[in-house]
């Protein structure tokens, strides 16, 4: 191992959330909160990669129930591992969910949603080859 | 039972023909009904200035023989206090059997339906829909061709932010043999967004874009007036720009079909000249009577009154 490389133990139970673009590693980190699970966690940024150039790699020595619309909406290209003996026992593609909950916020200025701060935002999927959902109170268009 | 207006497509085209056929029936025969929702209370809150829609609703209320409350001015009410739309609806619904909401804002009327234990209509939520004025719309062409379909469509006006626009035409969609003719300033176009929407429901639906007004009137079978809304533009000095770009005046209306009508949901500024008026195919005032009548049917349909 050169002086510039780091090395990462192989966790031999857990989640390995992979192909992050590089910039978005720690993005997902605090959006997971995953600082605050009190489990081994490595986030490892600007990875040299065939396929991207760079990316980043979250590294989680836990099986934990992520919530997946958070990562797609952040990177659609994220893969998630499920790691167990040391071994990949399942490999997970992102999909866009349906419906989104809180997370995406309507850009239309004239949506309830900018007025009354308790309602929580919703947004159906539309189309997943454009990214683009739609507002359920003003049905306002959003390319995420 | 309907729980909600919303949004015009809440409504099949059956609970339309039927909302039709009991509108025809109340206007014919008024006396029949003045007593169907005797001891119902209707409220009406209108967070912006209305005049003819709360007072149709109001009309149509008190000639089913129900009562109304009304919040007609909200800096003399609890709204003025800063009290949130859910917690005004969560109170209202207690007090009332049926609420009918207008609001300046987008998807208000879907926070109502939210948090109210009663019906709601949905009178106008800002730029977005106003599904009683589609209504009125449909129900004043069954009256006057017995049908929707099968008519040439002219609307004409600001189509980018007018909601009764986005409404009928996405509304107009369901039905067969509908051509559409548009007409406005570049500014002021349809999005695209309610072209997709109609489009997906009516794959082979054409709309022929027109920026004179003399281009297209002999084609059609209902020109569709609107206003240039004042309240809708962030900008004066755009307003003030668009305000007057197309005016129907006797000479344009000499190039329309003699059967043809002439249709807006008013109130009307300057976009139609008084002498218009006296045209018998101009209907905008027989509009918004009838629209009175089919408001009192989509009263009684969402109170579960027998209309029969």
């Amino acid at each position: 191992m050169s002086d510039s490389e780091l090395k990462v133990e192989k966790i031999t139970r857990g989640i390995v959330i992979d192909h992050i673009k590089a910039g978005n590693g720690l993005k997902i980190f605090n959006k997971l909160n995953l600082g605050e699970l009190g489990k081994a966690i490595a986030l490892l940024i600007n990875v040299p990669s065939s396929k991207m150039g760079k990316k980043d790699i979250i590294k989680i020595s836990d099986v934990l129930d992520l919530d997946l619309a958070v990562l797609v909406l952040i990177d659609p290209d994220i893969t998630l591992d499920y790691i167990d003996e040391g071994r990949v026992i399942k490999k997970i593609k992102l999909e866009l969910p349906k419906t989104v909950k809180g997370l995406l916020k309507c850009r239309n200025a004239r949506c309830i949603t900018s007025a009354e701060s308790y309602l929580e935002s919703i947004f159906y999927l539309t189309d997943s080859s454009s990214r683009t959902y739609c507002c359920h109170y003003c049905d306002e268009f959003l390319k995420v | 039972m309907i729980k909600k207006l919303v949004n015009p497509l809440d409504l099949s085209i059956q609970e339309y023909q039927h909302l039709f056929e009991t509108g025809k029936k109340i206007y014919e025969s008024p006396q029949n009904f003045t007593q169907l929702a005797n001891s119902k209370i209707l409220a009406t809150l209108f967070y912006e200035p209305s005049t003819r829609t709360r007072m149709s609703f109001e009309s149509a209320m008190f000639r089913l023989g129900g009562k109304v409350l009304s919040m007609a001015d909200t800096s003399a009410s609890s709204v003025a206090k800063g009290e949130s739309l859910a917690d005004t609806i969560k109170t209202i619904s207690n007090y009332v059997d049926i609420i009918v909401i207008r609001h300046p804002k987008d998807g208000s009327a879907e926070v109502a339906v939210k948090y109210s234990s009663v019906p709601v209509i949905n009178a106008g939520d800002g730029a977005h829909h106003h599904p009683t004025q589609t209504l009125t719309d449909l129900f004043t062409l069954y009256m006057y061709r017995g049908k929707v379909s099968n008519n040439s469509f002219g609307f004409c006006g600001d189509l980018k932010y007018g909601r009764t626009v986005h409404s009928l035409i996405t509304t107009l969609a369901r039905y067969p043999e509908v051509n559409y003719y548009l007409i406005s300033p570049e500014e002021l176009q349809l999005p695209q967004h309610i072209k997709n929407s109609v489009l997906e429901v009516n794959p082979e639906a054409i709309f022929h874009e027109a920026s004179q007004m003399e281009e297209v009137l002999p084609n059609l079978d209902v020109l569709y007036m609107t206003r240039i809304q004042r309240e809708r533009f962030f900008n004066e000095d755009d307003y003030l720009r668009l305000k007057d770009t197309f005016i129907l005046d006797k000479n344009k209306v000499n190039l329309m079909k003699k059967d043809a009508l002439i249709m807006h949901p008013l109130p009307r500024v300057s976009e139609i000249t008084y002498e218009v008026d006296d045209d018998p195919r101009a209907i905008y005032f027989e509009q918004a009577k009838l629209g009175m009548f089919i408001r009192m049917a989509l009263i009684s349909l969402m109170l579960g009154l027998n209309t029969i």
